[in-house]
């Protein structure tokens, strides 16, 4: 095997490989610029082949929702490294079939349980350096490995490794649409109009969550007559507008996952359009009340531990009039909860915080009211399920009700930020994207593109980055694989 | 703000001077409160150095916290590069720049006597100053003394030049005020925010960090940023060398006044004495030190600290170079003719450098061993907060 390994990196020294027109034809082609692109794009070119990546956005923006992570969940038997006591692979599927409500596929999601396991050391032989959890984030001690730095300081390591290994990138070079024979990928051609051949192609453009349009459409029109998703903030990238996506399913690959489904969160109404990333959540919803527009709660905030649910409010905030929320709190919660990016509105009456948030004052007055009377109020503790909960009140509040009655008081407004979309194309275990149900010889799927094989709703921490960094390399792998297997043919 | 400093300030900024006034008072710190708050919603930096940890341990950043966590930063840079929220995103986080900033304000507003904290503002022109005038000094007392500046002086001996206790009379009380001049600075700065009385265990740990340069290593030991996001260990050891050689140098010094006064072994020393291997070895480690420090400066992505004090920056390592040049210089031309012009030079600089001391960038070691003691004592103390899980 090995002689046949060193064969293509002779013809394509590092560097020296040709995109396009040029005289030695391109091995693999990589579509994407963040994790899962970068990790095919590695592995394919430490197989020998030689790689060029295709990032849309300029360089200081590559990187893709990546740049926005900070760990990536790893099954272990025992404590290792930065990871304390074991995460074996039956606990992980459990968490992962409880998340998705069943829409996964086991033989993926086993593929990259077990995988995960195997990630870490490779990552850092590229650079990549982790951490223990963070402050405030010990419930992932066990389970997730945090990068030092976070996802862009990934992201840059494993540019340095790429340019180290003679990965070619070319940054502001968005692609259009492939060209295709049946389903055997033939090349890329650039927004500029430029072909591109390759031998097989990598496709990792993540998801679709930065083309408004398609969003709109996706969610439609509401019985209110609101189209929900014009009200959506994007938690990461704005270049993931789904081109390849749509390309994709447009040519015919097998489609997986609802374009309704996404990682969305309730974020901090004034987060920017694109790229808030994570310092935008607000983490006192548990420790307070959550009204609508209209002044009404609608949901148990205490209704379990806040990382377990923090994923679910984007979704219904969404459902709310105005696709808006308000979190209450009063001076009780201050101090208990990581600090938001941005002050919320601060007021020594309730009324006043009513008139700051624009809720309708007596609506919003009976709401706490009722709230505060339907407490029953035990032994605090933000660390358990605790006692205090309320009786009576629809909806209840299970855990840490607390009567909102001690100034000052806080409310922050929040809406839906959506993280990445779930709606993708169909793959294998060789990473390979389905047509019809036949994988196609030499195009590969990685990352967001095809997450929605194993994660077709709901979400755990850092199950992004893992099913990203296992299927980029498989599909890296398996680009080179055919590479190589063309080439001994031809010879 | 004393209305001089004020005045200065906006003197400062009027003359276009080396170093820009922030554009209100208070605005660098307020820069940094408002990057702290978005550091702080965020964390991702918390294992790269001790700041992002010592935010944590805040909600609000006033304006003495601000000034102990920009001393705290060591501006290594990696917290610039790993930034999600980095320029060009809207949020323009780049906390190495921001506290670079404030660092200035530090030294400037705890400076003692007040006034001369306005010296910072136009570093380069109070360093050249200094150098023009103490070279013009030793030169001419030279010149006037001997005669001539080109004479092969009796045995290569200095103090046939400058005579002993002139020199002691000389630099004795300018060394004095300048460490009582820094002490009393960084006592004002320890005193804003009072961390309490120091441990041995706190002691000893600040004590390694600065001598170490801890944080300067990146958090996974392969080094700090310089051109770009790439680590590199090279400003961590040409600062070793740096500060290693010029204790090396102090430390020659010091024996040597030790062997003149209690012994009455007078100078010059033998190449194998102890003053000379210390003042050989700690010149070679400066030169080779500054040089470095140096060359880093200039390569250094501009977006890294403020480009505005870098002029500060080299004007001293430039003149540590200097020192250790001349210092190294004399001691292998000593039975040379231009011994008078070279030990007048030396003397000069050295002499600059001792005056300019607590108004330049040599105050920064004192302040950030200052931020690494306080850090050192204060994470030992329970946390404020109880912040959950999130």
């Amino acid at each position: 095997m090995a002689p046949k390994l060193v064969a293509p990196r002779l013809r394509c020294p590092p560097g020296g490989a040709q995109s396009g027109a040029g005289l030695m034809p391109l091995d693999v082609l990589v579509v994407g610029g963040g994790n899962a692109a970068l990790c095919a794009a590695l592995t394919a070119r430490a197989a020998g082949a030689s790689v060029l990546m295709l990032e849309a956005a300029p360089r200081e923006w590559r990187g893709g929702n990546s740049q926005h992570t900070r760990n990536l969940r790893c099954m272990h038997d025992a404590a290792e490294d930065v990871l304390t006591d074991a995460y074996p692979e039956e606990e992980f599927w459990q968490d992962l079939l409880k998340v998705t409500g069943g829409q996964t596929n086991e033989a993926l999601a086993r593929l990259v349980i077990r995988e995960s396991s195997r990630c870490r050391h490779w990552m850092r032989h590229h650079g990549v350096h982790f951490q223990p959890s963070l402050s405030g984030t010990l419930h992932l001690s066990r389970t997730n490995a945090f990068f030092m730095g976070g996802g862009k300081a990934l992201v840059n390591a494993y540019y340095r490794s790429a340019a180290a290994l003679g990965v070619q990138v070319r940054y502001e070079a968005p692609v259009a649409h492939l060209e295709f024979d049946g389903a055997r990928f033939v090349a890329a051609h650039l927004s500029g109009g430029e072909r591109i051949e390759a031998r097989a192609c990598v496709v990792a453009s993540g998801g679709f969550e930065s083309n408004r349009e398609w969003l709109r459409e996706a969610w439609g029109c509401n019985e209110r007559g609101e189209w929900p998703a014009d009200q959506f903030a994007i938690r990461g990238t704005r270049f993931n507008r789904g081109v390849l996506l749509q390309d994709l399913l447009a040519h015919g690959a097998d489609a997986v996952g609802d374009a309704t489904q996404a990682h969305m969160v309730a974020i901090d109404a004034r987060a920017p359009l694109y790229d808030g990333g994570i310092c935008t959540r607000v983490d006192c919803v548990s420790l307070g009340i959550m009204v609508n527009r209209d002044g009404a709660r609608f949901y148990d905030e205490g209704e379990d531990f806040w990382p377990k649910r923090y994923a679910i409010w984007g979704r219904l905030v969404a459902l709310q009039p105005g696709q808006l929320g308000h979190s209450i709190i009063d001076a009780k919660a201050v101090g208990r909860f990581m600090p938001p990016v941005f002050r919320g509105a601060q007021a020594s009456t309730l009324e006043d915080l009513a008139r700051q948030l624009d809720l309708p004052e007596a609506a919003f007055l009976k709401t706490v009211h009722e709230f505060n009377a339907a407490c029953r109020v035990g032994r605090f503790d933000h660390a358990v399920l605790d006692d205090c909960h309320t009786e009576g009140l629809a909806p209840a509040k299970t855990h840490w009700a607390l009567p909102i009655d001690t100034p000052p008081y806080f409310g922050y407004t929040l809406k839906p930020g959506v993280t990445f979309t779930y709606l993708g194309v169909k793959v294998d275990e060789h990473a390979a994207v389905h047509f019809g149900g036949k994988p196609s010889e030499n195009l590969f799927a990685a990352g967001e593109v095809m997450a929605g094989n194993v994660l077709g709703k709901g979400y755990t921490a850092g199950v992004g980055m893992t099913i990203g960094t296992v299927f980029g390399r498989i599909a890296g792998a398996s680009a080179a694989a055919i590479v190589r297997e063309g080439l001994r043919d031809a010879a | 703000m004393t209305p001089l400093d004020a005045l200065a300030r906006d003197a400062a900024a009027l003359g276009g001077g080396t170093i820009r006034a922030a554009a209100a008072p208070g605005a660098a710190e307020d820069e940094v409160a408002r990057q702290m708050q978005i550091c702080n919603a965020c964390r991702y930096c918390e294992g790269f150095c001790a700041v992002f940890p010592a935010m944590t341990r805040r909600l609000e950043f006033p304006k003495a916290d601000v000034h102990f966590l920009a001393n705290l930063c060591h501006n290594c840079g990696a917290c610039l590069y790993a930034c999600q929220y980095a320029p060009p995103h809207e949020f323009a986080v780049n906390v190495p720049q921001a506290m670079a900033k404030v660092r200035l304000h530090t030294y400037a507003d705890y400076a003692w006597p007040a006034p001369l904290g306005a010296l910072y503002r136009r570093n380069g022109l109070a360093l050249s100053l200094a150098l023009a005038a103490a070279l013009t000094l030793f030169l001419a007392l030279a010149a006037a003394w001997q005669g001539t500046l080109w004479a092969a002086p009796a045995a290569g001996s200095f103090y046939a030049i400058f005579p002993h206790d002139f020199m002691v009379g000389l630099f004795a009380p300018v060394f004095v005020f300048a460490v009582l001049a820094l002490g009393l600075g960084v006592a004002r700065f320890w005193r804003d925010v009072d961390p309490g009385a120091p441990g041995s265990a706190a002691l000893a740990e600040a004590g390694a960090n600065a001598l170490a340069l801890k944080y300067l290593d990146g958090g996974h030991g392969e080094g700090c940023n310089n051109e770009d996001d790439a680590w590199t260990l090279a400003r961590r050891r040409f600062h070793h060398l740096t500060f290693y050689g010029f204790l090396l140098c102090f430390a020659a010094t010091s024996v040597a006044a030790l062997y003149h006064i209690a012994f009455g072994w007078h100078a010059p020393y033998d190449v194998t004495s102890l003053p000379k291997l210390l003042g050989l070895s700690g010149g070679a480690a400066l030169v080779v030190g500054t040089l470095g420090l140096l060359r880093l400066n200039l390569t250094r992505d501009p977006r890294q600290g403020d480009i505005a004090q870098r002029p500060m920056d080299r004007g001293f390592t430039a003149l540590l170079l200097l020192v250790a040049l001349s210092g190294l210089l004399l001691a292998f031309l000593r039975d040379s003719h231009a011994l008078a012009t070279l030990l007048a030079v030396h003397l000069g600089a050295v002499m600059a450098l001792f005056a300019t001391m607590p108004y330049g960038k040599f105050a920064h070691g004192f302040y950030r061993s200052a931020a690494l003691l306080k850090w050192a004592i204060e994470k030992r103390q329970p946390n404020p907060l109880q912040l959950g899980d999130e």
